[in-house]
């Protein structure tokens, strides 16, 4: 795909070329004017919403302070010092590890496959298509709930498994420290896997058919073209989801509050979850500002790596090009 | 970047309540003249939402000079609203304050109006009520009702399993226990997940085993190492240890839907369960039943033996609001109407708490609660919930500690370790 994009002729002769050296310098101060009003009122809302609270957080995070009259008690880095030696909030990043794994292992394969079975011409695709999506278009809240009421003691989970003669594999679904998290996981995967699917069947869309046909001729079996040639085209695809799916994981908050709290026993707290019980519950302002930056820096450090390593071939010419 | 996020706004609303406030507003309102309160409480169904509403709608008939902006919110938003107006220059001039610690943290911000004087006429039929809302002996709000713990049951349960009377020591209460199990019934339903079902038990056990004294001192100080609070986590460790609880009742919640411990109870699914006075509300929004008042007994928690506590005294607490300073005596007059024996009589009525005035209580609703403010009247000593009472971090490191303890997790001396750890700042 990028071979394609490079061969395009970049300097193509726009329909609308001024032709005379004033008329440039008049297009050029309208480029600017069109910049400034379409990024500027952006531009305000990002600085004001998003730049300054955080450096507001990183300063707020230097102290000791309960959310209530002037910051005055400057502890410096104590509060990340008291974050990274807490055993809990060790435990909630841990936590979020292992759903980041959890989701590459588990969901990718699950998504792939259901992306290729989707895309085959089968009855009823549709349908499935739309099955496989719906919970993506739930919100948190709502999925958390519906859970919820399933997985209750003696709820629908647990009567399905006695049901089908299961019942030995009844657990305590969300009071089990040792299988809460995988019971979220499990809840998360059932939420996500659509927009992974979606995801994944657009890029197979986007590979022609011939290549397959190709294959085919050259004595490829099915597995064979799906390995060597569907796979690595859907590369780009795969990479952005793998991107997306562990911001989600590292951020993951609302489905836990609702269904745990974080518990058992913070056997589910994830780092979202703890900066919530810490900053709003307890009303430690400035500790719960220090996990925020600390939940920033890992954020925006993966973003960052993850962009120059990962996804360079891929958004190469559209990001890391000025586009002429 | 979602949830940091949210706290950037919360962090950006913040930084843009300080630059209003610069601007400056309003001018000082102490003085007489025509003075608008702007109300913030937590009642944002009904009837309660209209009941607050006609109040200040009276008051303001009463006294053309006072009108009100009502603005209810939800219970929740309190916990970040507040801080931020408190920290800007234009917060509510009433607003839902639940007394202790949190009062006190919130006293840091300079804006709580101190109300001792504006009170003082009218404050005493509170009693020791209006003692959570205190601080260094000023008064700086007043509770509207209190609400105390105790075991609500299941008459038809007891009945079936051979209880004939409630339990009135700590070993009848475990023998009621045994034979609710006999029965294949669950004995006591508790909301773990949301962890303050947990610390009613450690907070009652520690009432019973502790004197008043020794309460008082140790949520005074932060400190609970008087050998009684270790006693006391010993004797709910030995009561958990009779697995009177549902199964996976650290993932229970307390009051969302039917499996939640109050819909277990309210549907015949256990026996009891240790709750505020609030919960036949809760239970009969989870039940279809339209005759559950009538099933349901409550009792107090039970004398456990060797205690130096009194087994009458009463774990509690109260809603009441607060004044700040730019209209606190206009603010105060009206705490005063809210806690006058008429308007009292009107707020039992509703059910939704026990009245502050003792000349309402004869308005309840049902016997229950008439026997439960009664109970409340003659105690000896009312106990404030230990995580509202002393500061939010602490309360909440302390609730933190008991609900780990729910799940097997610590032991009684890390309940007592985590209020003096937190108190020394450790996270």
């Amino acid at each position: 795909m990028s071979t394609a994009t490079r061969s395009r002729p970049l300097t193509a002769p726009s329909p609308h070329a001024p032709a005379a050296g004033g008329a440039r310098r008049r297009s050029r101060t309208r480029t600017r004017l069109e910049l400034a009003l379409l990024l500027g009122p952006g531009l305000v809302l990002f600085t004001a919403f998003v730049l300054i609270p955080i450096g507001v957080a990183a300063y707020y995070s230097l102290y000791s302070w309960n959310g209530f009259g002037p910051l005055t008690e400057f502890v410096g880095l104590g509060n990340y010092v008291d974050a990274f030696s807490g055993d809990v909030f060790q435990s909630a990043i841990g936590h979020n590890l292992i759903i980041v794994v959890l989701s590459i292992v588990v969901q990718l394969p699950l998504s792939i496959g259901l992306a290729l079975l989707l895309n085959r011409r089968l009855r009823g695709r549709t349908f499935l298509r739309m099955v496989v999506f719906a919970p993506y278009v739930l919100s948190e809240a709502v999925t958390a709930v519906i859970w919820l009421l399933i997985l209750q003691p003696g709820g629908f989970i647990d009567e399905l498994l006695r049901g089908a003669g299961l019942g030995f594999l009844v657990r305590q679904w969300l009071a089990d420290p040792k299988i809460v998290l995988y019971t979220l996981f499990v809840v998360i995967t059932w939420k996500y896997i659509g927009f992974g699917v979606i995801l994944l069947l657009a890029g197979l869309q986007g590979i022609p058919a011939e290549l397959r046909e190709a294959a085919a001729l050259d004595g490829a079996s099915g597995w064979q073209a799906t390995r060597h040639v569907v796979l690595p085209l859907l590369g780009p695809t795969i990479r952005v989801w793998i991107f997306l799916s562990v911001i989600g994981s590292l951020q993951l908050f609302d489905l836990v509050w609702i269904m745990t709290l974080g518990g058992p026993a913070n056997a589910s707290a994830t780092m979202v979850s703890y900066l919530t019980d810490h900053g709003f519950k307890r009303y430690e302002f400035g500790f719960g500002s220090a996990v925020a930056v600390i939940l920033f820096i890992i954020c925006f450090t993966f973003a960052l790596l993850y962009q120059r390593f990962a996804l360079r071939r891929d958004t190469e010419g559209a990001l890391t090009r000025a586009v002429s | 970047m979602r949830s940091p996020h949210k706290l950037s706004v919360a962090l950006a609303a913040a930084a843009t309540l300080m630059l209003a406030a610069c601007s400056g507003s309003g001018g000082d309102a102490s003085a007489n003249g025509p003075v608008t309160l702007t109300w913030w409480h937590n009642r944002t169904t009904e009837p309660m939402k209209s009941i607050w509403q006609g109040i200040a709608d009276d008051f303001h008939k009463a006294h053309p000079d006072v009108s009100f902006t009502v603005e209810p919110l939800q219970n929740e938003q309190f916990q970040t609203k507040v801080p931020l107006a408190l920290q800007g220059n234009t917060p509510p001039d009433i607003f839902q304050q639940w007394g202790g610690g949190s009062l006190v943290s919130q006293l840091s911000s300079g804006k709580i109006a101190d109300i001792t004087q504006a009170s003082s006429s009218w404050i005493g039929p509170l009693g020791q009520a209006a003692q959570g809302w205190q601080s260094g002996g000023k008064q700086y709000g007043v509770p509207y009702q209190m609400h105390a713990v105790g075991f609500w049951y299941r008459k038809d349960l007891f009945a079936t399993a051979g209880v004939t009377s409630p339990p009135s020591t700590l070993d009848e209460l475990n023998a009621a226990v045994a034979k609710l199990k006999t029965a294949n019934l669950v004995p006591i339903a508790v909301g773990g997940k949301d962890r303050w079902p947990d610390a009613f038990y450690f907070n009652y056990f520690a009432i019973r085993q502790c004197s008043v004294d020794s309460l008082k001192t140790a949520v005074e100080k932060k400190d609970f190492s008087d050998p009684c609070f270790t006693k006391a986590g010993e004797n709910l460790k030995a009561f958990l240890d009779t697995k009177p609880f549902q199964d996976g009742f650290v993932g229970t919640p307390a009051q969302q839907g039917a499996g939640s411990s109050a819909g277990m109870l309210a549907n015949g699914k256990a026996a009891m369960e240790l709750q505020g006075d609030w919960n036949p509300d809760v239970m009969q929004s989870l039940s279809e039943d339209k005759d559950l008042d009538s099933k349901i007994g409550w009792f107090p928690f039970p004398a456990v033996p060797g205690g130096q506590g009194d087994p009458n005294s009463v774990l509690g607490g109260g809603d009441g609001f607060s004044c700040t300073t730019r209209a606190a005596k206009a603010c105060a007059d009206f705490l005063g109407h809210l806690v006058s024996e008429d308007v009292q009589k009107k707020l039992a009525a509703t059910g939704s708490g026990l009245p502050v005035h003792p000349a309402a209580v004869a308005s309840l609703k049902t016997e229950t609660h008439k026997k439960i403010s009664e109970y409340v009247s003659k105690a000896p000593h009312l106990q404030f919930y230990f995580d509202i009472a002393m500061p939010t971090n602490v309360g909440q490191a302390l609730n933190d500690a008991i609900a780990n303890f729910f799940a097997g997790q610590g032991g009684p001396d890390t309940i007592v370790k985590s209020v003096s750890q937190a108190a020394a700042g450790n996270k």
